[in-house]
C-alpha cells in the first residue's frame, strides 16, 4: 500500500494532515480495528467506506479521542500525538460531526456552538464573540443558520450545519463526518457536498465516512475501504469505480440492482381512505392519506424520515389510533375514526408487520432467538395449547427459520441482543414472512444492515411479491425504494404529495421529498 | 383579619424555607441528569449533624458546617453509586434515605440517651432571628407596618439565604459557563463529552452543590426553626420538595412559588388544626398533609402542561460503542 509523501498530485503539502499507523482497538472479544494504516492528505476529501460494523466509526472515534486505541500511532501534521480525549483532538484542530448529532435539543444554536468553548466563566462575552464569529463563518462558507433558533425547531439538515459550525468555531482544520447524509434529502445532501467542497477550497481536510458508494464517487479525492476491522484498500477515486469498491467492501461481487420481473398486480388487498392521525402533542402527523396496495405489487413510500411514514405504518398495523379514516382489509371495512383495531386482530386479518425500529418494536432483545421468533404469534395452536407453550416445537420451528434465512449464529437459544443488526432483522422478517400474510407492512427493512443481508432481504421481498402478496414498503433509502417498489408514493409533511414510477428522475423525487410543490409534474 | 393573614404568610415563609432549599438542591442535581430521591435522607442527616454539633459546640455556624458536611458526604455516596458506578439512581437515593433514617436515630440514642433526640440547644447553638432596620419603628404604620415588621423582618439568616438562592440559581444556570454545561449534561451528556468536557466531574460538582443546599435545608430544621434534632424530623419534606421540583418544571423561579404554595398549605393546616369550619366541620390534618401530593398529581395531569424532565435524568452515562 502507498505510504505518505505521495500526494503532490493534489497540489498540496507533502506532509499528510493525518497519519495513522498500526491502530488496534478491541472491545472485549471484538477486534474492531486491526492494524489500520491511513494517510490523509491536507486539503483533500478522503472517503472511508465499509459495511456497518466494519470499524469505520470506531476508527474515527479514536482519532477524535472518544476512544483510545489499544496500540498504534497517530500523527497530526507529521508529528506524533497522543489523543486521550476529545479536548486534545479539538486542540489539535480535529472536529467531528457525529452520526447522531451531539447537540442539546433545547439549547439555542449559539449555546450549542459555545458549549465547551465558552471563553470565560460567564456566558455573555462568549455568546457575543460566537455571534460575530458565526456571521463570519456564514459569509465564508455559506453556512447560514439563525443563531437564536432552538435546535429542536430546526430540520435535521440545519442541525447538521450547526455541528459543522461547532467544529469550525473550535478552529478545526480536519473535519470528520460520520454518515452525514443518512438523514438528508438528496437536495440537502447536494448542498452539504457543496459546503464540503468550499471547505476543501479553503484548505480544510475532510474525512467522510459512509456506506454509500455514490457519495464516494461524487465527492472524494481518495477512498479507503474497510472490511471487518481491516483496511483492505486505498484508491484514487478517479481510478476506481462503484463495483470495484462494492466488491472490496463485501469481499465478493454483489448485485447492486435487484433483479425482478415486472409486477402483475391483481385485486386490492389493502386500502386506506382519508387517514388522519394526530399525535400526543396534538400535531397532525398523517393528513388525509389514501392509498391502496394490490396483490402482487410492492408500493414504496419514499420520504425523509419524520414526515408521517412511521405513524402511517403504525396506524395500519393497529398500534396507533387515528382521528379519522377507513381501512379496507380482508373484505372488511374498519372505520378508524371510531375504533382502533389491535395488532392481534390485524394479524388475524393476515397482515404482517416488520416495524421500522426492530429494537423498540420488533424484538425483545433480552429474549432468546426462539422466543422472538414467535412474538405476537404465541397463541397460535401450532405453538401453544392455550395454557402452555410447546417449547420444543417452537425451537424446532425457529431452527427451521434460522436455516431458511441463514441467520447466524444458528442458535435459537442465544439472546437476540447478541445477533448482529442484519441477523436481527432477518429474525423479524422470518417471523412475519413465514406466517404467509396477504399484506406485509415493511418499515426500513435494511436500516443498519450489511450489504450481504440487504441483498438477501430484498430477494425475499420480491419473492413474496411474486407469490401474489401485497407489500407496503417504507424506507428513507431512496435507492431501496427505487430498486424494490413497483409504484412510489412520496410522503411529505404527512401527505402523499405524489405518485411516480420507480424509474422516475431522481432529482424530481428528491424535490418531492423536500416538499417542493408540483415538482416536475 | 389582615393581622391573621400576615401571620399566616409569616409562617408560610418559615415553613417554605426548608422546602425551597431542598427543591433548589434537587434542581442542581436533576438538571445535571442525576435523579435525587435522597433529598429527604440528606436533609435528615444534615439536621442531625447540625443539631449534634450545634449542641456540643454551642455555635450555630459550626453546627451548620457539620450539617453541610454530613449532607455532602451522603451526596458523594449517591454520586459514587450513580455517576462512577452507573448504578440505579432511585435505588441509591432510597438507600440513602434508609441509611439516614436509621443512623440518625441510632447515633442520637447512643450519644445523648434521649430517645434519639439531641438535648435542647443553647441560644448560641441556634440561628437567631434578625430584625431588619426600622422594623420596630414601622410596626404601627398601617398595612406596610405588619408586612415589613412581621413578614419581611424577624427571620433567621437561612430564610434570607434560601430566597436569595433563587435568583442566584437562575443566574448560575443561565448566565455562567458552569450552568450551561450543567444543563447540557442533563440533556445530552454525549454532547458534553464530545465537546471535550468531563461528564463525570461535572456531575459530581452538581451533586456536591445539591449536598450543600440539602445541608442548609436540614440544618435549618434543627438549629434554626427548632432548638434541636428529633427523630425523623424531616417528615417527608424532602419528598414534598421533589414534588415541588416537578411542579416547577425544574425552574428556579417556579420552584420558589411551588414551595411557597406548599408551605402555605402547611401553615394553613397548622392554623386550622382542631378548628371547626362552618358547614364542613373539622378537617383532619392528614388531609392537608396529603394536599401537596394531591395538588401535584392533579395539576400535572392537565393544568400546568407537561412537565418534561431533563432528557438524560436518571440515565447513567456510558460511552456507547458505535
Amino acid at each position: 500500500m502507498n505510504k505518505a509523501l505521495h500526494t503532490n498530485e493534489l497540489g498540496t503539502s507533502a506532509v499528510p494532515a493525518i497519519e495513522l499507523r498500526k491502530i488496534n482497538k478491541r472491545f472485549g472479544p471484538v477486534h474492531a480495528n486491526k492494524d489500520i494504516d491511513l494517510v490523509v492528505a491536507k486539503g483533500s476529501i478522503h472517503g472511508i467506506i465499509g459495511e456497518n460494523g466494519a470499524g469505520k466509526s470506531t476508527l474515527m472515534s479514536i482519532l477524535y479521542g472518544f476512544y483510545e486505541a489499544d496500540e498504534g500511532d497517530i500523527l497530526v501534521n507529521g508529528s506524533p500525538v497522543r489523543i486521550s480525549d476529545s479536548k486534545t483532538a479539538i486542540a489539535l484542530g480535529i472536529g467531528m460531526v457525529h452520526q447522531h448529532f451531539m447537540l442539546v435539543d433545547n439549547f439555542s444554536v449559539l449555546e450549542n456552538v459555545i458549549l465547551g468553548a465558552e471563553d470565560s466563566g460567564f456566558l455573555a462575552s462568549g455568546i457575543s464573540r460566537a455571534r460575530t464569529e458565526l456571521k463570519r463563518l456564514e459569509d465564508e462558507y455559506e453556512l447560514r443558520v439563525d443563531p437564536d433558533a432552538l435546535i429542536q425547531d430546526l430540520p435535521v439538515g440545519l442541525q447538521q450545519r450547526v455541528e459543522i459550525l461547532k467544529a469550525l468555531y473550535r478552529g478545526a482544520d480536519v473535519l470528520i463526518l460520520d454518515e452525514p447524509t443518512g438523514v438528508l434529502t438528496p437536495a440537502e445532501a447536494d448542498h452539504l457536498f457543496k459546503i464540503l467542497n468550499v471547505l476543501k477550497d479553503q484548505g480544510k481536510t475532510v474525512l467522510l465516512i459512509t456506506h454509500k458508494l455514490r457519495e464516494i464517487m461524487a465527492i472524494t479525492d481518495k477512498v479507503s475501504v474497510m472490511r471487518r476491522g481491516e483496511m483492505v484498500a486505498t484508491r484514487q477515486t478517479a481510478e476506481t469505480n462503484m463495483s470495484e469498491l462494492a466488491e472490496l467492501m463485501v469481499g465478493r461481487s454483489v448485485l447492486l440492482n435487484v433483479e425482478k420481473q415486472p409486477a402483475k398486480p391483481r385485486d386490492t388487498v389493502l386500502a386506506v381512505e382519508g387517514l388522519t392521525v394526530t399525535d400526543t402533542r396534538g400535531v397532525e402527523t398523517v393528513k388525509n392519506v389514501s392509498l391502496e396496495v394490490k396483490a402482487g405489487e410492492i408500493v414504496g413510500i419514499a420520504g425523509v424520515s419524520g414526515n408521517g411514514q412511521t405513524e402511517l405504518l403504525e396506524t395500519i398495523a393497529g398500534i396507533r389510533s387515528a382521528t379519522s379514516g377507513t381501512l379496507h382489509i380482508a373484505g372488511e371495512t374498519i372505520d378508524l375514526g371510531t375504533r382502533t383495531p389491535n395488532p392481534a386482530e390485524m394479524r388475524q386479518k393476515s397482515l404482517g408487520h416488520v416495524p421500522e425500529d426492530r429494537h423498540r418494536m420488533g424484538l425483545v432483545t433480552r429474549f432468546a432467538e426462539y422466543e422472538n421468533a414467535i412474538l405476537g404469534y404465541h397463541n397460535d395452536p401450532q405453538y401453544s395449547n392455550g395454557l402452555f407453550l410447546d417449547i420444543a416445537g417452537i425451537k424446532a420451528a425457529a431452527m427451521a427459520e434460522i436455516e431458511k434465512y441463514d441467520i447466524r449464529p444458528p442458535n435459537p437459544i442465544l439472546k437476540t441482543a447478541n445477533f448482529s443488526g442484519g441477523n436481527q432483522q432477518k429474525i423479524v422478517l422470518a417471523r412475519e414472512i413465514e406466517r404467509d400474510p396477504t399484506v406485509l407492512l415493511v418499515g426500513q427493512p435494511t436500516r443498519g444492515v450489511d450489504i450481504g443481508a440487504i441483498e438477501f432481504i430484498h430477494k425475499r421481498l420480491i419473492e413474496m411479491r411474486d407469490a401474489g402478496k401485497g407489500i407496503l414498503l417504507v424506507s428513507v433509502e431512496l435507492d431501496e425504494i427505487r430498486a424494490l417498489a413497483d409504484r412510489v408514493l412520496v410522503m411529505f409533511d404527512g401527505r402523499i404529495v405524489g405518485e411516480r414510477a420507480p424509474d422516475a428522475d431522481e432529482r424530481e423525487l428528491g424535490l418531492l421529498m423536500a416538499g417542493v410543490e408540483g415538482a416536475g409534474a | 383579619m389582615f393581622e391573621t393573614f400576615i401571620l399566616l404568610l409569616d409562617s408560610t415563609v418559615r415553613l417554605s424555607t426548608p422546602l425551597l432549599l431542598a427543591c433548589l438542591a434537587g434542581l442542581y442535581s436533576e438538571r445535571a441528569g442525576i435523579v435525587d430521591i435522597g433529598l429527604e435522607g440528606k436533609m435528615l442527616g444534615a439536621a442531625f449533624g447540625a443539631g449534634a454539633v450545634g449542641y456540643l459546640s454551642g455555635n450555630a455556624w459550626v453546627g451548620l458546617m457539620a450539617g453541610i458536611g454530613v449532607s455532602v458526604g451522603l451526596a458523594l455516596i449517591h454520586g459514587f453509586a450513580s455517576i462512577t458506578n452507573r448504578g440505579n439512581q432511585i435505588v441509591s437515593g432510597v438507600a440513602i434515605n434508609f441509611l439516614a433514617a436509621g443512623l440518625t436515630a441510632l447515633l442520637g440514642q447512643s450519644w445523648f440517651n434521649q430517645g434519639g433526640r439531641t438535648p435542647t440547644l443553647s441560644q448560641g447553638g441556634r440561628f437567631q432571628n434578625i430584625e431588619l432596620p426600622f422594623a420596630e419603628a414601622l410596626r404601627d404604620v398601617p398595612v406596610i407596618g405588619p408586612i415589613y415588621s412581621e413578614l419581611l423582618s424577624g427571620h433567621n439568616i437561612l430564610v434570607y439565604a434560601a430566597f436569595a438562592a433563587v435568583p442566584l440559581t437562575w443566574w448560575v444556570l443561565f448566565r455562567t459557563r458552569f450552568g450551561l454545561r450543567l444543563r447540557a449534561v442533563g440533556e445530552n451528556p454525549a454532547a458534553v463529552d464530545t465537546a471535550g468536557i468531563s461528564v463525570v466531574w461535572l456531575r459530581y460538582r452538581a451533586v456536591i452543590v445539591c449536598g450543600m443546599l440539602c445541608g442548609l435545608a436540614g440544618s435549618y430544621l434543627s438549629i434554626a426553626q427548632s432548638a434541636g434534632f428529633i427523630v425523623n424530623m424531616t417528615a417527608g419534606k424532602g419528598f414534598i420538595a421533589l414534588a415541588a421540583l416537578i411542579f416547577a418544571k425544574w425552574r428556579p423561579g417556579y420552584a420558589m412559588f411551588a414551595c411557597l404554595l406548599f408551605g402555605f398549605l402547611d401553615a394553613l393546616a397548622i392554623r386550622l388544626q382542631g378548628q371547626e369550619l362552618p358547614g364542613i366541620g373539622e378537617i383532619p390534618v392528614q388531609f392537608f398533609q396529603a394536599l401537596p401530593y394531591i395538588l401535584t398529581v392533579i395539576l400535572l395531569a392537565g393544568f400546568i402542561g407537561k412537565a418534561v424532565p431533563p432528557k438524560a435524568a436518571g440515565v447513567p452515562y456510558l460511552k456507547e460503542r458505535t
